[in-house]
């Protein structure tokens, strides 16, 4: 078969049928998809909140609060083991890391403590800003059963009590803006 | 064309990384460990093959002038389909590709593949040449991510086998040219002999 001639009608028809079966294909996939994306994300959120909280067992997700903080929203998984609040996995962020946001979970327990936390999302250097993942390093240890009351929730060179990621200085600070902002949230809705 | 040499074509003589030197975007980008060297190999492949069935399957009712969109709608939905299937099904090394796996749209190996081979060529040819180019680029990936991973991370695969952090740099960008600088030189001397 020859080739269609470039003209007017040709291409319209060309361009309309390919865009056409091509948004139409997309569609279904979407539809497909949708679900297993939205169970892949919630699983990896359960997860986080798994690890930084006690044994619960209702289903934080389906308990959310949230609050407006600093132009972007903190959600709190409260966890519950018969009826009562075991802890509080805090959904935190910052935007001074390296290389752009940082999302973590900051597990609260009732008292005000902090027992452990877990990195969600970062796109910092890998090697150095990345030593925050727990499986890349156990730098985020130090941050298991602190008080950030006499805990001072920053890197040392700033006065603080965090060692700082080596060579990675400004990846810690974010992390340790990501902890305070969920504790500081924690503790305003706690005292109200 | 035989159909073998147009299948091996793609991994030493016309190596889409080594010697036709297309896709380095994500080439450098990505290869910071060998799994996801191969992750990006395999997407990108997926997509090559697609793309040069479908473009041998309709060329003669693509007039000339409306080609190149043409073939950039078919590139992106099925770039768009690996995407969304991968965030369903393999949501850790979604993670890990991120922003290069919608970026495939732009690898001039896919529109040069469609362009410069599927377009001439009947449907069996254009796929097996896809697939040979598609693993060649997956090699050449999976390969620079290796001597990077080893160097950098002191491991292989995710496993380790050196305590500590190994040659940082190469896991950073400027590590990421070097190495690919000594592969083309290594490559470049089996070509040679192979002549």
């Amino acid at each position: 078969m020859s080739k269609k001639e470039s003209n007017l009608k040709n291409m319209l028809l060309a361009l309309f049928a390919i865009t056409l079966i091509a948004s139409a294909s997309l569609g279904g996939i979407y539809q497909l998809t949708k679900e297993p994306i939205e169970a892949a994300r919630l699983e990896k959120k359960n997860n986080a909140i798994r690890q930084v909280i006690p044994e619960f067992e209702n289903t934080p997700t389906a308990e959310t609060y949230k609050k407006a903080v600093d132009g972007d929203t903190l959600y709190f998984y409260p966890g519950r083991k018969d009826g009562e609040l075991v802890g509080t996995a805090v959904e935190s962020f910052s935007n001074q890391g390296f290389s752009g946001e940082i999302r973590i979970m900051v597990g609260i327990l009732p008292g005000g403590i902090i027992d452990d936390v877990a990195v969600l999302y970062h796109e910092e250097t890998p090697g150095l800003g990345d030593k925050m993942q727990r499986n890349k390093s156990d730098w985020g240890m130090q941050f298991q059963d602190v008080d950030p009351e006499s805990f001072d929730l920053q890197v040392k060179k700033d006065g603080g009590d965090v060692d700082a990621i080596t060579a990675a200085t400004i990846s810690s600070r974010a992390f340790c803006d990501a902890v305070k902002r969920a504790y500081e949230a924690y503790v305003n809705i706690e005292n109200k | 064309m035989n159909q073998l040499a147009n299948f091996t074509k793609g991994f030493i003589r016309e190596n889409p990384v080594f010697a036709l030197f297309l896709g380095l975007c994500p080439t450098l980008g990505v290869t910071t460990t060998a799994i996801n060297g191969m992750g990006m190999g395999l997407a990108t492949t997926f997509v090559l093959l697609m793309a040069n069935i479908v473009v041998a399957l309709i060329k003669d009712f693509i007039p000339d002038k409306v080609r190149i969109p043409s073939f950039i709608v078919i590139i992106a939905s099925f770039v768009t389909i690996v995407e969304l299937t991968m965030q369903a099904y393999l949501p850790s090394l979604f993670d890990a590709l991120g922003l290069f796996i919608p970026l495939i749209v732009v690898n001039c190996l896919v529109l040069g593949r469609a362009e410069a081979f599927a377009s001439k060529n009947n449907l069996l040819s254009s796929a097996i040449d896809g697939l040979g180019m598609g693993l060649g680029f997956t090699f050449a990936l999976t390969l620079l991510g290796a001597v990077r991973e080893i160097l950098g991370s002191g491991s292989i695969f995710g496993l380790k086998f050196i305590e500590g952090d190994g040659i940082l740099i190469f896991v950073l960008s400027p590590g990421a040219f070097i190495a690919l600088g000594y592969l083309i030189m290594i490559m470049n001397k089996f070509k040679k002999k192979e002549a």
